[in-house]
């Protein structure tokens, strides 16, 4: 019996992944055929879904893109024993450049595995990192994080280790409180950000390692209860999230006694409702306990005084997914990977008008201009890139001036720009950047939570000083009102919706001014 | 879409409070199944959530209103959201809302005069590779430009009525709703 491997991911599902697996299932069984159909999740090379790979004695070899009117030729020219003779043939998988030049340690099983399968999940190594903190103590668990240099993975960067220790010592006692005594875990799966996708290619390709790296915290700080705060716009992820909890409950991996070792940890889904500002993370834990999803005043830290006022570990998917590994292979084996305090490997995501778009992880380090052309191929539309917003919507635009600066934190920090979520939006000349500046405010008019009046009145006010400039009204005096509110937006927000929309706005104003000084009604494009 | 009958809607929202009050932080999660329920959360359900979870009317009020994702209006028979994010506007996605404004003949949070589609946007569905990327429900498409949204929109509004008393079976009626 052969396997063939159709991905479930939304990105192959939103090219019609789903008819090309019900046409090869139809077209198996009409011809007689000996081959399993295995819905796995994808490999993150984007370009080519929907990506079938079929088994060989030498390994995967891989079709795509692949719709449903191309299999009936597929299978007369011989898929399913690896034939190269149709132009979809693209060889072994593992020798796809783009895949071949990474080094995947989080994303190891993505698009391998069948991802609800926990027998699949258990031959490539997963759950050897709960076993073996099941026999440490909680402190030894911290250190072992600490010593990978694993820091937080949804932009802020922030050591996961010393967070972790914050949590396992603080005393959960909150006498008169309801929840006093308890901890929680607390995965923030509100993945917001434009051009990032990392957190749902993990949930749908291998839930269980975010399972297991959510079960691994709890043992490390003393927490038997997880949430996991996805965001609404995420259906398919909801679906294999929640069955993966549901047979891992069964299997003794979630639930009163974790493989018969008398520990206990609960795991539970909260849908958010389609608010960007709930990826912050004292307003998600406003959203988890049931209210507007406010921005918080720190202090007290979540650590402290977190999700219904008691401690709380509050990490990014991509954080606790690197746990298991960290544990398995000992923290040093992860901190082996990276450069200067940017250690271990950073999902990095091409998206935007790219040739080649996806998921790209890989060492600290690289240059984005090496992802940009190596890896991605240039631009899609052929036209030359021009603008690169990296770390999501409240990333700087840079310039080609900028594409030689190594992806790490500090380095993208002194070149004006941050690594964020990995992700790495590319726009060819076509782009006007005055309107990706108004954009920015747009959002932030859209999203702000309203808390802070120089984020909510100010970002309105953003939309028309813009406005203002495009239509050639008073330029010179209105260029400086502009800059005069993105800092008055900086200093004066308590979060980083209202404190960093202006680096957007400020980029695309340092790095191109030209797009701002064009006659008016001549939007360029 | 009609207001529910009352007594109906009372019962299903006792149903749906029992079954989600004792959850922590429970207000989402009933909204949630509010309006999977319905279609939209309506203002008559207000009191009940309220009551139910001890919160004044306008917590409840102001928690709906907050978030994009919760109605207190029924929408189209489809909600069409199309991503307005960057990375979709890098790969063509003011053009395509452009079109498809046009072609409905409606704005953002508009729905057209047959009652059939509901125009949002959304800031982000995750397909940021393969982009300008739209949602139905729950399916997500990627690729959609102005011909490959005209193809949808056709698809959409050909469809039978899901929810309509279903014709006598005649040999010509027997397609039946998809």
């Amino acid at each position: 019996m052969i396997n063939v491997y159709v991905p479930r991911d939304t990105t192959a599902l939103s090219l019609g992944a789903d008819a090309v697996a019900d046409c090869l299932a139809r077209e198996i069984q009409q011809r007689g055929l000996s081959a399993r159909l295995v819905r796995n999740g994808s490999r993150g090379l984007f370009w080519l879904e929907p990506l079938i790979e079929v088994d060989t004695s030498r390994g995967r070899v891989a079709y795509g893109p692949v719709t449903q009117d191309d299999i009936p030729a597929l299978l007369d020219q011989g898929m399913l024993e690896g034939s190269e003779s149709h132009h979809l043939y693209q060889g072994y998988t593992e020798a796809i450049p783009y895949l071949q030049n990474q080094q995947r340690l989080t994303f190891s099983r993505v698009g391998i595995t069948d991802p609800l399968s926990i027998t699949d999940y258990r031959n490539h190594g997963g759950f050897r990192g709960l076993e073996q903190a099941l026999g440490l103590k909680a402190a030894q668990i911290v250190d072992e994080v600490e010593r990978s240099g694993l820091r937080g993975r949804g932009g802020a960067a922030f050591p996961a280790g010393r967070k972790w220790r914050t949590v396992l010592e603080t005393d959960p006692e909150r006498p008169g409180q309801p929840w006093s005594g308890r901890k929680f875990i607390v995965c923030n799966a509100d993945e917001g950000d434009s051009g990032t996708f990392a957190d749902r290619l993990l949930m749908e390709g291998d839930p269980y390692v975010l399972i297991e790296g959510m079960v691994i915290a709890g043992l490390a700080v003393g927490a038997e209860t997880g949430f996991i705060y996805l965001r609404s716009e995420y259906p398919n992820a909801h679906r294999i999230l929640t069955e993966a909890i549901t047979r891992a409950e069964a299997e003794g991996y979630l639930g009163s006694n974790l493989l018969s070792s008398g520990r206990i940890f609960h795991l539970y889904i909260r849908l958010g409702a389609e608010a960007y500002i709930c990826g912050e993370e004292t307003a998600m834990l406003d959203s988890l306990e049931g209210k507007r999803g406010m921005v918080r005043a720190k202090p007290p830290l979540p650590a402290h005084h977190g999700a219904f006022g008691q401690p709380t570990v509050v990490n990014n998917v991509l954080t606790l997914a690197a746990v298991p590994y960290i544990l398995a292979e000992g923290g040093q084996s992860y901190a082996d990977f990276g450069m200067g305090r940017s250690r271990g490997t950073q999902p990095f995501q091409l998206a935007g008008n790219l040739a080649r778009g996806g998921l790209v992880e890989l060492a600290f380090g690289v240059t984005l201009r090496s992802l940009l052309y190596d890896f991605g191929g240039g631009t899609e539309s052929g036209r030359p890139l021009r603008a690169v917003q990296v770390g999501g919507p409240l990333g700087a635009y840079l310039p080609e001036s900028h594409w030689d600066t190594p992806m790490d934190y500090e380095a993208m920090a002194d070149a004006g720009g941050m690594v964020g979520h990995g992700g790495i939006v590319a726009f060819d000349d076509s782009v006007d950047m005055a309107q990706q500046a108004r954009f920015a405010m747009e959002f932030c008019r859209v999203e702000s939570c309203g808390k802070c009046t120089p984020c909510r009145i100010g970002a309105v006010r953003g939309v028309e000083v813009i406005d203002r400039i495009i239509a050639d009204q008073d330029r010179t005096d209105n260029l400086a009102l502009l800059q005069d509110l993105c800092h008055t937006m900086e200093m004066g927000s308590l979060c980083a919706m209202g404190g960093m929309t202006p680096n957007p706005v400020r980029s695309a104003l340092q790095f191109f001014p030209d797009d701002f000084t064009r006659p008016a009604g001549n939007e360029g494009g | 879409m009609q207001e529910p009958n009352i007594n109906d809607q009372d019962n299903r929202m006792t149903q749906l409070i029992e079954q989600h009050q004792h959850l922590p932080g429970a207000l989402l999660p009933l909204l949630h199944a509010v309006q999977l329920t319905f279609g939209y959360i309506p203002h008559t359900t207000v009191p009940a959530i309220a009551e139910a979870l001890a919160l004044s009317r306008a917590e409840v009020h102001g928690v709906i209103s907050f978030y994009h994702g919760f109605r207190s209006q029924p929408c189209g028979r489809h909600l069409l959201q199309i991503c307005c994010a960057e990375a979709c506007q890098a790969r063509g996605s003011r053009q395509l809302v452009e079109h498809t404004r046009q072609k409905l003949g409606v704005d953002f949070h508009q729905t057209t005069a047959d009652g059939e589609i509901t125009l949002e946007p959304v800031y982000c569905l995750g397909n940021c590779a393969t982009g300008p990327s739209v949602r139905i429900g729950d399916r997500i498409l990627g690729r959609v430009d102005p011909a490959a949204m005209d193809r949808l929109l056709d698809d959409l509004t050909r469809v039978p009525l899901r929810f309509q008393s279903p014709p006598p079976e005649t040999s010509d009626t027997k397609r039946g709703p998809q």
